[in-house]
């Protein structure tokens, strides 16, 4: 016991006085939640828009100053004819021109209809997709409005809810996937890349060369990552709280005992490497490779996994970060309890143990290749 | 007693195409200070590593103070110290936190077994809040040492402990295995350093694998028959070519200012290898027969084990 704590001793200094790693364990987590939170956020805000009016009447003044009062839209322009029209989008000052014909109140009022054309630069399909939605539902207001009292002949009213995320924060799906690739980088590639390091200081030599058991010496390497892992996930969790106003739904026992599992696979995946290779370079290349690419395609954090073809869903199931991800959107997002994520838990679990039973079955003893 | 015993051991890498020790076999005594000498790549190493349990032989049994290296592989790593050729102690900790470090590991503490390293230890001291890694070579052996002696080993191995270091502290060093000998460690050393082997008991002379002989130093280099001259000139490359041209020249290397010849007809035709390089135009051409040293002796053992007649 007293080896085993001189050891964690050892690695907490090696961590403290190497700055690169000191940077990588506090300052990832922080970036890249600031990163996804204010910097690379999927969300439209302040988009600017101008606006084309041919008829210039209370109406069209109305619903102008909704969509710039809104949150989503800024009009920064206002167009004389349908000529300007490309010249604003080349220039890419605004993403949306909304266009109003000639007696848009006259022809609401008596003909009871008339048209707004959008038009959107789909250069980014995404954004150009979500403007229109955002703007269209402020029209769709303020066409409620218009026909609050009267009684219309047919109509079917749409009533939208977002279940679980009613505001549409992209925080609900990032933070958990944030922590993901986070401990997917920090457990497996500084516990591989720790290992890997003893090995070509020439130190596991020595250390071979003791009485330590290379079992204690694996889990005495594993035990300080776990613990700064443990730290960044909850850095992460008061960051979304605090800063990213993102309220956990569920247990947070049970999201960090879950979070701890998954810390452990991490681990485990770390130490696989590391008996594999011997230099750092290439403990890390295939960690970022091997790892965090696929991590962060088939964790459904970024990219669908239901649009993936066949072959990809089914390779997906092999990822651990995939069932971690879901376990974490389940208790966050959806707080829903253990019952719920008893299946991806016990995935998970399962393949902690493959990972780490290979790991230490190829654990050497002694220097032979 | 022996207290290490290397029998008929053959080790090869890569599926046994690179052949590191050629059914190699040596005693070391109890209590002795064995060198093992011989340049870069005579297999040293691999030896150390099979008997420090690291590596394991394809053929042969090894003990180290009478445990096998193979079955008693976890007793023979709690009674044997080991210090690899590469510096192998942690970079970014301290004098003081590498030798905390080390006693731990193996189940003992600095202060219990401060005697046998205090000598050494005070050398380093006033830098012991010093990183290793920023220490000077001299300074990172001595450490090095340290952490090999901290657990009182029976049997204590020294993978190439000078090289890289300055001759002051080379000579030190050895001094320091000189006090532990008379402690009752048993020590075998590895050093390229021809130099070296008049600090030990014995020594071994390794090549290619194989061993060239095993004796006392005064012995081996006794058992060296040939007669040797050293001819010096003012020219002194273009005198070693010439000397190697020379028909009745069996073997010529430089040494420093001489060249070290022998001649296939011994020492009698020395008249007329002064008038070959006379002829040769050669100046200030001095040549005297001498006794063969160490060097000259491996040179001889190991053309001999090359081209055995």
């Amino acid at each position: 016991m007293k080896v085993f704590f001189a050891f964690v001793k050892k690695e907490f200094w090696h961590v403290i006085r190497d700055k690169r790693s000191l940077i990588i364990l506090i300052g990832l987590p922080i970036v890249m939640m600031l990163l996804f939170g204010f910097a690379l956020t999927s969300e439209v805000k302040n988009s600017n828009i101008a606006i084309l009016d041919f008829s210039k009447d209370p109406a069209t003044k109305t619903l102008v100053d909704r969509i710039d009062q809104s949150q989503y839209f800024t009009v920064n322009k206002y167009l004389n004819s349908e000529k300007e029209i490309e010249g604003v989008f080349r220039k890419g000052e605004v993403r949306l021109v909304l266009i109003f014909p000639q007696n848009f109140e006259n022809d609401l009022s008596k003909d009871k209809k008339t048209q707004v054309r959008l038009v959107a630069d789909a250069s980014d399909p995404n954004t150009a997709n979500i403007t229109i939605n955002y703007a269209s539902a402020i029209i769709r207001d303020y066409q409620n409005e218009v026909n609050e009292n009267k009684m219309l002949p047919y109509a079917i009213e749409m009533e939208t809810r977002m279940l679980y995320n009613p505001q549409l924060k992209s925080s609900y799906n990032f933070v958990p996937g944030v922590m993901t690739l986070i401990m997917m980088l920090l457990g497996a590639m500084m516990t591989s890349v720790s290992i890997v390091k003893e090995k070509e200081m020439g130190t596991m030599e020595i250390l071979l060369v003791s009485p330590m058991k290379p079992i204690m010496v694996l889990i005495s390497k594993a035990v300080p990552y776990m613990v700064l892992c443990f730290l960044d996930i909850i850095l992460i969790l008061l960051m979304a709280v605090y800063i990213l106003d993102m309220p956990i739904q569920g247990s947070l026992v049970l999201l960090l005992a879950e979070s701890l599992l998954f810390i452990i696979t991490t681990l485990s995946l770390g130490l696989l490497i590391s008996v594999n290779v011997n230099s750092q370079q290439v403990a890390m290349f295939i960690s970022l490779v091997a790892l965090l690419m696929p991590s962060l395609i088939f964790s459904g954090f970024m990219f669908p996994i239901e649009n993936m073809p066949l072959p990809l869903q089914v390779m997906s199931n092999l990822i651990p970060t995939k069932w971690y991800y879901s376990i974490m959107k389940a208790i966050m997002v959806k707080g829903l309890s253990f019952e719920f994520v008893l299946k991806q838990t016990l995935i998970l679990a399962g393949m902690t143990v493959f990972f780490l039973s290979i790991a230490i079955k190829k654990f050497k003893i002694n220097l032979e290749a | 007693m022996s207290s290490i015993s290397v029998k008929n051991i053959t080790k090869t890498y890569e599926k046994g195409k690179v052949l590191a020790l050629d059914n190699i076999s040596l005693e070391v005594k109890s209590g002795e200070l064995f060198g093992l000498i011989g340049p870069d790549g005579a297999g040293k190493t691999t030896l150390f590593r099979i008997l420090t349990t690291l590596l394991v032989a394809d053929q042969g049994q090894a003990t180290v103070a009478g445990l096998d290296v193979v079955k008693n592989l976890w007793d023979i790593r709690k009674i044997v110290g080991y210090m690899p050729g590469k510096f192998s102690l942690y970079q970014d900790l301290s004098i003081e936190e590498n030798l905390n470090f080390f006693a731990t590991v193996f189940n003992t503490t600095v202060e219990e077994n401060f005697h046998l390293i205090e000598d050494i230890y005070v050398q380093i001291e006033p830098f012991k809040k010093r990183l290793a890694g920023k220490l000077s070579g001299g300074m990172k052996q001595k450490l090095a040492l340290c952490c090999a002696l901290i657990h009182q080993p029976k049997v204590l191995f020294l993978d190439e402990p000078t090289t890289g270091v300055d001759p002051v502290s080379r000579k030190e060093f050895w001094d320091m295995l000189d006090r532990l000998k008379s402690r009752g460690i048993t020590i075998l050393v590895s050093t390229p350093y021809m130099d070296e082997a008049s600090r030990c008991d014995r020594i071994a002379l390794i090549q290619k694998g194989k061993i060239l002989d095993i004796d006392t130093l005064k012995n081996i280099i006794s058992k060296n028959t040939q007669l040797l001259l050293a001819v010096k000139g003012e020219e002194r490359f273009r005198l070693l070519n010439d000397i190697r041209a020379y028909e009745d020249t069996l073997t010529c290397f430089a040494f420093g200012e001489e060249n070290h010849v022998v001649l296939k007809s011994g020492t009698e035709k020395v008249d007329s290898l002064s008038k070959y390089l006379a002829d040769k135009n050669h100046k200030g051409v001095e040549i005297k027969a001498i006794e063969p040293n160490i060097e000259d002796t491996f040179i001889k053992l190991m053309l001999e084990s090359e081209n055995p007649q």
